[in-house]
């Protein structure tokens, strides 16, 4: 009876349990698990949107990466933003970070003035850069040509779109400027002093007190920066679509990536594939493909964390 | 206190890190998974009932145009009532066309004609043959030629036309006057020479640039170069022309020798991201920065609206050497009509489609308020028409039995695209072997619609 009881006592604890995590699991259920098998699942199908979903097999696997003339540049253009712009938006996040905390006097000023931009709506911003840097009649460009500087074609020139994507990011540094700042300011001073009695330098207070207590911020920077990157759609598109001067409306063709495919990203070739060629399967490939790298980059970044841990435990 | 760090917040981040990735890269596909197409419906035309009409116009004067074209059509069938939606957008009447419902559209009218093919074959709008027989009206005798191409897809015609677009040329008949030119150019080889002779250098620039020969010269796309050489774009079996119908290397080889003729690729591109956009009032054309301009109809009255200080003439554009006798000809396209099949008011709505595109004072009326082509023969002979007399042009491109479009293709405007990608790499010099680079992007085309089918 007593064994009985136990059982009884013990579902209705589990029962209680779930009835609490109901509403994760119900999300997890609808926002995750439902989208992912979904899409592994019309990556093998033929679906236009229209007609009912038929059995394709490996077909659109095959025609992403042998036939889809976007999928490699696009593919290559998202690593290099991965690669080159995440990292310059990490060191440029710190730097900023570090340069407003040691400063003494209109520490509000600057830190509002480096924060507002990211509150710019991104085609407000992207449309901007993209007039600032115009190579005919953009003002920098102007500036460089009187300082008798060889002025870049930026996002008219295939070589120079993706450094001026990277500039625009950088210019939207607000929020990993925020980030470094508490967690510089949540160093222990005390470590700082201890260091200086040592003898330490200042690339040596650097290296071995800064980067290790703000390392799992650093690590937090890069992972989602590189979540980001691989979703990078409006700066990309707009700027691709103001540069050109072609503005994409209802009827017009869609242009991948002006200047020769330089600005084409993963996210852009799910929206042609999916809503412009009206190809789900194919458009459920690529975004699976972004979905493992995220994976990859993540999973790999998370097993080298230790590497920036360098206070040696 | 870094190792208690490590413990707390990477493991957050890394499931953190893990969902957002996950979820974020599948967002996107999460609506694309719901929805069928449903079958029509044998209504009564003759009860009192209300059908839903969505549209993409928005500007003032179009939605005031649009009012009014229900207006009549409500007047002559008082018992239908239209319950109209504008500004909607390709990807919202999609939407709306796979999951149908009472809110849903009954009747839709898109800019983008290229996804015929699609809505056709996919059967998302319902073949309107059997209603045009059974009103007797035979669509060959009512549109234009082009008109008539462009709404159907493998004998499915699920689109009447809607007004059109015709692509025509544009000049500055004061620079004529200075270069000594008396007319417009006829042929393509007297246009390269009229184009040179209104190009002004300026240091390594142009005080003025006889034409904007570039793909990327807003209007001067593929398309619109190819539709004077009256391409054959596909053949019996479907398969792309690209490589065998001479009409195209034609097109490119014009094209590309006008860039060299006017300068260089480079040199061209750099004056034209100087320029203001196509739809600005800074537009190349109208501040007399460019010389000619292949446009659309819509171009006269933006040009004139900006107030430019020259005369502005319009004429068909030029056709090649070898074919003078079609001169008058030109690319067409426009606005299409259809009624969704999950519609349950379908004769209901087919009264609502034949009256916007078949009714000659209401394409008139429509025509006159939106200033587009008008979409039928006997609307582009009507004397209701209200036009600037340099207009006529357009209305006679649209009437030539000679002018073409682009034809509709199952994965909608997906091979334009192809081509005009190549175009983009010959143009800049990328591809030099013209003749294998069009059968490697016929090849292209191909495949790219067999992966559609």
């Amino acid at each position: 009876m007593s064994a009985i009881t136990l059982a009884s006592k013990r579902r209705r604890s589990a029962l209680r349990t779930l009835a609490f995590m109901s509403p994760w699991l119900i999300g997890f259920a609808v926002f995750f698990a439902y989208p992912l098998i979904s899409t592994v699942y019309f990556s093998f199908m033929h679906y236009d949107g229209f007609r009912p979903p038929t059995w394709s097999g490996s077909k659109n696997w095959t025609y992403v990466f042998e036939h889809y003339p976007f999928f490699w540049p696009a593919l290559r253009n998202t690593l290099w933003l991965v690669l080159v712009m995440v990292t310059l938006r990490v060191v440029f996040g710190l730097g900023v970070g570090m340069l407003i905390t040691k400063i003494k006097t209109g520490t509000g000023v600057f830190r509002t003035l480096f924060y507002l931009p990211y509150l710019a709506p991104p085609v407000a911003a992207t449309m901007a850069f993209a007039f600032l840097l115009n190579p005919g009649t953009g003002p920098v460009n102007s500036i460089l040509e009187k300082a008798g500087i060889p002025a870049p074609g930026w996002f008219n020139d295939p070589s120079w779109s993706k450094p001026a994507l990277t500039l625009l990011a950088l210019w939207g540094i607000g929020d990993l400027m925020v980030i470094f700042m508490a967690a510089l300011l949540d160093v222990p001073q005390e470590q700082y002093e201890a260091a200086e009695l040592d003898g330490a330098s200042a690339w040596q207070r650097f290296r071995f007190v800064t980067l290790p207590n703000i390392a799992p911020i650093v690590m937090f920077a890069v992972v989602t920066g590189v979540i980001q990157t691989m979703q990078y759609y409006t700066q990309p598109l707009i700027a691709g679509k103001v540069a050109s001067g072609v503005i994409q409306g209802a009827g017009t063709q869609f242009e991948p990536g002006y200047p020769d495919k330089s600005t084409l990203t993963l996210p852009q070739l799910v929206y042609n594939l999916g809503f412009q060629r009206f190809d789900y399967g194919s458009a459920c490939v690529v975004a699976l493909v972004l979905f493992a790298l995220s994976m990859v980059f993540t999973a790999f970044l998370m097993r080298r964390r230790g590497g920036l841990n360098l206070a040696g435990d | 206190m870094p190792e208690k760090s490590w413990k707390v917040i990477p493991d957050v981040s890394r499931k953190a890190a893990v969902a957002l990735a996950a979820s974020a890269s599948l967002a996107l596909l999460a609506t694309a998974c719901t929805g069928q197409s449903g079958s029509g419906a044998s209504d009564d035309a003759s009860k009192d009932t209300t059908i839903n009409f969505w549209h993409a116009w928005s500007a003032p004067n179009e939605v005031k145009a649009v009012k009014s074209l229900v207006a009549g059509f409500e007047k002559a069938h008082p018992n239908i009532h239209v319950n109209v939606v504008g500004n909607m957008t390709d990807d919202k009447i999609n939407q709306a066309l796979r999951t149908g419902g009472d809110k849903a559209p009954d009747v839709i009218s898109s800019f983008t004609t290229n996804n015929v093919g699609k809505f056709c074959s996919s059967g998302a709008l319902v073949d309107l043959n059997p209603f045009f027989e059974k009103s007797g009206i035979d669509p060959e005798t009512t549109f234009p030629k082009a008109m008539n191409e462009y709404t159907r897809f493998d004998g499915d015609r699920c689109t009447a036309p809607l007004l059109g677009d015709a692509y025509g040329l544009y000049y500055n008949k004061t620079a004529f006057a200075k270069a000594g030119i008396k007319t417009p150019p006829k042929t393509w080889s007297e246009f390269e020479a009229d184009a040179k002779k209104l190009t002004i250098a300026q240091g390594d620039s142009y005080k003025q640039l006889g034409f904007m020969p570039d793909y990327h010269g807003w209007e001067t796309t593929t398309e619109h170069y190819f539709g004077q050489f009256s391409p054959t774009y596909f053949n019996k079996a479907g398969k792309s022309n690209l490589a065998t119908d001479p009409a195209f290397e034609a097109g490119f080889r014009l094209q590309k020798k006008l860039v060299d003729e006017l300068g260089g690729f480079k040199k061209l591109e750099t004056f034209r991201s100087k320029l203001g956009d196509e739809w600005g009032p800074k537009h190349p054309f109208h501040t007399g920065q460019v010389a000619m301009q292949l446009d659309g109809e819509w171009r006269l009255g933006m040009a004139l609206d900006a107030k430019p200080n020259f005369d502005i003439g319009v004429a068909p554009l030029p056709v090649p050497d070898d074919q003078a006798a079609q001169y008058g000809k030109g690319y067409i396209t426009g606005t299409i009509a259809g009624i969704a099949a999950t519609s349950h008011k379908q004769n209901a709505a087919w009264e609502f489609v034949k009256y916007i595109t078949t009714d000659t004072d209401a394409v008139v009326g429509f025509s006159n308020g939106i200033h587009n082509v008008p979409s039928t023969l006997a609307a582009l002979k009507s004397p209701k028409l209200k036009y600037d007399p340099r207009f006529k042009t357009f209305l006679d491109i649209a009437a030539n039995p000679n002018s073409t479009t682009s034809p509709a293709s199952i994965n909608g405007g997906v091979y334009l695209t192809t081509i005009q990608q190549l175009g983009y790499d010959y143009e800049s010099g990328k591809v030099t072997d013209l003749k294998a680079a069009l059968k490697k992007t016929a090849a292209q085309i191909d495949t790219d619609i067999a992966q559609a089918k």
